[in-house]
């Protein structure tokens, strides 16, 4: 199970593309018939991760169905800066409503074409963390409790960031928002609050359930694949930082993500019907600082006074996640080459095992 | 464009291709090609990058092509070159450095088993150049000289062209059927070889011929001396001359045991040059201790291995028949041995001198115009005495010993006696700046460890000259040449393309590499950021 990692090879299925593997074993990003479903001069700010993650997943969507897709759009960054009347960035049909009903619409869409005997044109509904974790929950929550026929992603940058960066559910302990500031005794957002939306929809038993980040390309556009392949509600939850709101620099974007998923802050899995299938194993790991450093939503644990204590904290909620998803363990099927449930097929790959 | 509205609908739809985000930028990506560490460390100057990229794809006969262009000699380099560029190359930061050498010995081994043919020479110039000296310098020379269009006659005193390459540097390191080849290769491009021909007087040469330039290139090749006190039944021998005796097919009688006296590489080859010669117990006496040594690691470590003995800080004070007398030396604050009056002996059949070589500068004695300073010749960066039209390069100029070196003041002198006899001059090319570790983005190589060349089992190691350290099969000269990072070039990856958030990097195609479509770039310095091998460089915006 998983897309095939490539061994060797230079960069493996590491990087985008390899000019020494088939096109088969490339990216849906690499090659330059790529839908490039959200185009140029859109609004996002530089580096963005959320635009980088939606091109990501919807040209990899279009590819699997051929073209056959509508996407539906809550408000949000991805929303405001891809479409100011009368212009538009998308190369897909696209649908907005509202901030919270996204998921409600895209069941509306996927119902009207079956209405209309036309099983063949899929349905993606997208929205950020706020629109999904928060306000469109209890639609999503419906949504996944009728297994309508939808692909729900959620672009996770951890807050509102498109009003202005206030705490979501989805915003990290620790992390300074417009809502959660850090002055004074305040660090930031509270510990012990927030929702895990990945382990809500696997608790709905939906057919299908991912975790990706904007740096596994590869592990991504394999998700998006598997998704589908399959009938029913599908959830996807993308990891993508975003500059403004992280206060990161703007070419640290993939950077951030890689170091979310190494550090095991970010936990990369898959599950189907409720289980957990398989999980995208830390390739190199790194202790939490190296991720909390680059951005200025965490510093204040470093100055003008450096809190150990909670950064050690964080460092106790990356250590969880490894043990409970087991994200360490190196063996033949899954180590860490690659993403969820990668298989190395060294006899594939005409290269010498080492 | 005007169409039929639906309802409620004022204006025609536009696309965001219409705001161009490129006026945001504070900086913009460009495309570099930095200088990789491998061929900025190469004597050779080769374009170690280029080549193994080319290698990568499978593309062999383009790679060789590529090595060509500065050394005709990669079977001969991939074997006695110390590589410098392995000591430089960035991978070794990841887990081990690439095995260059032994990617480039393949090719040049491929080159010779499938005839592979050296690009044609340019339009006779109507100069004509004398090369004194058939070494490794002048054959770079030669070959060079005969692609830039002119005639070249080389003179070598010597039976057989190669100088050192053939009689200093073993069969077992050197087999001659690699040598012979890729000699030959040079020769068959119209280089006139006169083997035999000693030259007395290099001016007087290149006058009575009516020579336009010359390149001498005579290399090092009489042992140093030292005085040890001898008994008439000793049995000294220089290491030069026992290694020319060898390959001469006249090896003298050097009994079961033999001591070396030195440090340097020829000490080593001498040693194991008298274990195949039939000595049992072979001494490497050194005054020095092991890092102070000149020789090389690898020919410390390959000695060891078959079975030399090494012995440090002892000077030889004298020669009693099969008895040799050592001092044992202490070093000094400064790393100077100094005696220290304690004697030992050692037993030992014959002693052999590797105390260094000179060089025979006779030939330029007569010329007040040529400087000769602590024994070698002086040259000016373009490798020109002070005789206009007298050129001179390899182990009779003041650099590093090797045939690697050797083989680029051949190319280097070639070009300047080109430019020279256009009345014109030769400007080396601008350097690239440098892709050091911190360029790279090392996340996106995969984990492959270094491909070990086999050697040949020890038994035969002792007893004959075959040679010791074996060729990559192909797939595992391929596999190494993939473990490279390919520094500071693009090895179109499509990490821009793919990371860009603005799809503001275009891709040309295959070998065409890729270019930023400004109107949209926004200036994020993701590409440049992800880039593995640091081909992206992020430049001010100038308003
Ligand atoms: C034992 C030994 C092992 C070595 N091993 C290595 C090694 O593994 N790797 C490495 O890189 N380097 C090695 N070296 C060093 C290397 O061989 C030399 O640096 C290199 O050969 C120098 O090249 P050259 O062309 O300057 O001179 P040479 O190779 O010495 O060639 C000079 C040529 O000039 C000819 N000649 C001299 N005087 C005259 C004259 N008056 N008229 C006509 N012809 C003349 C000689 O016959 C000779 O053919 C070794 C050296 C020795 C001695
Ligand atoms: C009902 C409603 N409440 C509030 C808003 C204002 N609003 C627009 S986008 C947004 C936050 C979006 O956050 P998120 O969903 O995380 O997306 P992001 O901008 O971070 O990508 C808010 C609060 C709204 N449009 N509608
Ligand atoms: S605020 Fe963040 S998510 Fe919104 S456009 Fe800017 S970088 Fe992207
Ligand atoms: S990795 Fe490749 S390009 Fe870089 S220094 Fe080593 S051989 Fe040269
Ligand atoms: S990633 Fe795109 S927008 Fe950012 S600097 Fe590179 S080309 Fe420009
Ligand atoms: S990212 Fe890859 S494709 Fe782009 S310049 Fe660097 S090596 Fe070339
Ligand atoms: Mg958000």
């Amino acid at each position: 199970m998983g897309y095939r990692a490539v061994r060797f090879y230079q960069t493996g299925s590491f990087a985008v593309g390899n000019r020494l593997v088939g096109s088969e074993d490339r990216s849906v990003q690499s090659a330059t018939r790529r839908n490039n479903s959200l185009s140029s001069g859109h609004r996002a700010c530089q580096g963005c991760g959320e635009a980088l993650g939606a091109r990501y997943v919807l040209d990899a969507a279009m590819e699997a169905t051929a073209g056959q897709m509508v996407a539906v759009n809550a408000t949000g960054c991805l929303e405001v800066f891809s479409t100011p009347y009368p212009e538009t960035s998308w190369r897909v049909p696209w649908l907005h409503s509202l901030f919270g009903n996204a998921p409600a619409v895209a069941t509306g869409v996927a119902a009207a074409f079956k209405a209309k005997g036309r099983t063949d044109v899929r349905v993606v509904g997208q929205a950020g963390d706020g629109g999904t974790v928060d306000i469109g929950f209890g639609c999503l929550s419906g949504m996944f409790e009728r297994n309508d026929d939808v692909l729900f992603v959620c672009y996770d940058n951890e807050a509102y960031m498109n009003t202005g960066v206030q705490r979501s559910s989805a915003t990290p302990p620790a992390a300074r928002t417009a809502t959660t500031e850090a002055i004074g005794d305040a660090l930031g957002n509270a510990f012990g609050q927030g929702k895990n939306l990945p382990l809500l929809a696997v608790a709905h038993e939906i057919p299908y359930v991912a975790t990706a980040t904007i740096s596994e390309l590869h592990d991504l556009e394999y998700k998006v694949h598997r998704a589908m392949t399959m009938r029913g509600a599908r959830y996807l939850h993308v990891f993508v930082p975003c500059p403004l709101g992280w206060g990161s620099a703007t070419h640290d974007t993939v950077r951030l993500a890689r170091l979310a998923k190494e550090t095991g802050l970010f936990p990369v899995f898959e599950a189907e019907h409720g289980e957990i299938t398989g999980v995208a194993k830390i390739r190199r790991r790194l202790p939490v600082e190296d991720y909390l450093r680059l951005q200025g939503r965490y510093r204040h644990l470093f100055e003008p006074v450096a809190r150990p204590d909670v950064v050690a904290r964080i460092q106790q909620l990356a250590d969880r996640n490894i043990r409970r998803f087991g994200l360490l363990d190196g063996d033949a099927e899954n180590d860490g080459h690659g993403g969820a449930c990668s298989s190395p097929d060294a006899a594939r790959t005409g290269e010498p095992a080492p | 464009m005007t169409m039929l509205k639906p309802f409620a609908v004022t204006l025609d739809v536009g696309s965001s291709l219409a705001n161009k985000t490129g006026s945001w930028r504070v900086e913009r990506p460009v495309y570099v090609d930095r200088l990789s560490p491998c061929n900025d460390a190469c004597p050779a100057g080769e374009n170690v990058q280029r080549w193994l990229y080319l290698a990568e794809e499978g593309a062999y006969q383009d790679a060789w092509r590529a090595v060509v262009e500065d050394n005709p000699m990669p079977a001969v380099m991939g074997r006695v070159c110390y590589h410098p560029c392995e000591t430089a190359c960035n991978r070794a930061q990841l887990d081990e450095a690439v095995g260059i050498n032994a990617v480039e010995r393949f090719l040049g081994d491929e080159a010779i088993r499938r005839g592979w043919e050296l690009p044609p020479c340019g339009p006779f110039s109507g100069k004509r150049v004398l090369v004194v000296g058939a070494g490794p310098a002048g054959l770079s020379a030669a070959y060079h000289l005969r692609r830039l269009g002119h005639a070249v006659s080389m003179y070598d005193e010597g039976a057989a062209p190669g100088g050192m390459m053939r009689y200093g540097i073993p069969r077992y390191r050197l087999p001659r059927e690699a040598l012979d080849a890729e000699i030959e290769r040079i020769l068959s491009l119209g280089v006139e070889l006169r083997t035999g021909h000693r030259v007395a007087d290099a001016v007087a040469a290149m006058e009575a011929d009516g020579f336009d330039a010359v390149f001498l290139a005579v290399g090092a090749e009489t042992s140093k001396r030292a005085y040890i006190p001898a008994g008439d039944t000793a049995r000294v021998l220089d290491a030069i001359g026992l290694l020319h005796a060898v390959e001469d097919g006249a090896a003298p009688f050097v009994g079961r045991r033999v001591a070396v006296y030195g440090g340097g590489d020829t000490a080593m080859d001498a040693a194991r040059t008298a274990r195949r010669l039939g000595a049992t117990d072979a001494v490497v006496v050194y005054r020095r201790t092991r890092d102070r040594m000149p020789a090389h690691d690898v020919e410390v470590e390959e000695a060891a291995e078959e079975g030399v003995q090494l012995r440090w800080l002892s000077t030889v004070k004298a020669v009693n028949g099969t008895s040799l007398v050592l001092e044992r030396m202490v070093l000094d604050h400064d790393g100077f041995p100094q005696p220290t009056g304690e004697v030992e002996e050692l037993q030992a059949d014959s002693l052999v001198l590797a105390l260094g070589q000179q060089s025979d500068l006779s030939l330029v004695a007569g010329d007040s115009d040529i400087a000769v300073r602590d024994g070698v010749v002086a040259v000016g960066p373009d490798m020109m005495t002070g005789h206009p039209g007298i050129f001179a390069g390899g182990d009779m100029v003041p650099a590093e010993r090797t045939v690697t070196t050797a083989i680029g003041h051949g190319k280097r002198a070639a070009r300047h006696i080109d430019g020279w006899l256009r009345g014109s001059s030769w400007e080396p090319p601008a350097r690239h700046e440098l892709a050091g570790p911190s360029v790279l983005n090392t996340w996106y190589y995969d984990d492959a460890p270094r491909s070990l060349r086999p050697r040949l089992e020890q038994a035969r190691r002792a007893s004959t000259f075959d040679e010791v350290v074996q060729g990559l099969e192909e797939p595992t000269a391929l596999f190494e040449a993939r473990r490279c990072l390919s520094c500071g070039n693009c090895f179109e990856c499509d990490n821009c393309f793919g990371v860009c958030p603005d799809n503001a990097v275009v891709k040309l195609g295959p070998g065409a590499r890729y270019a930023i479509d400004y109107d949209y770039c926004k200036g994020c310095g993701m590409c440049a950021q992800e880039c593995p091998c640091g081909a992206i460089r992020m430049e001010p915006e100038v308003v």
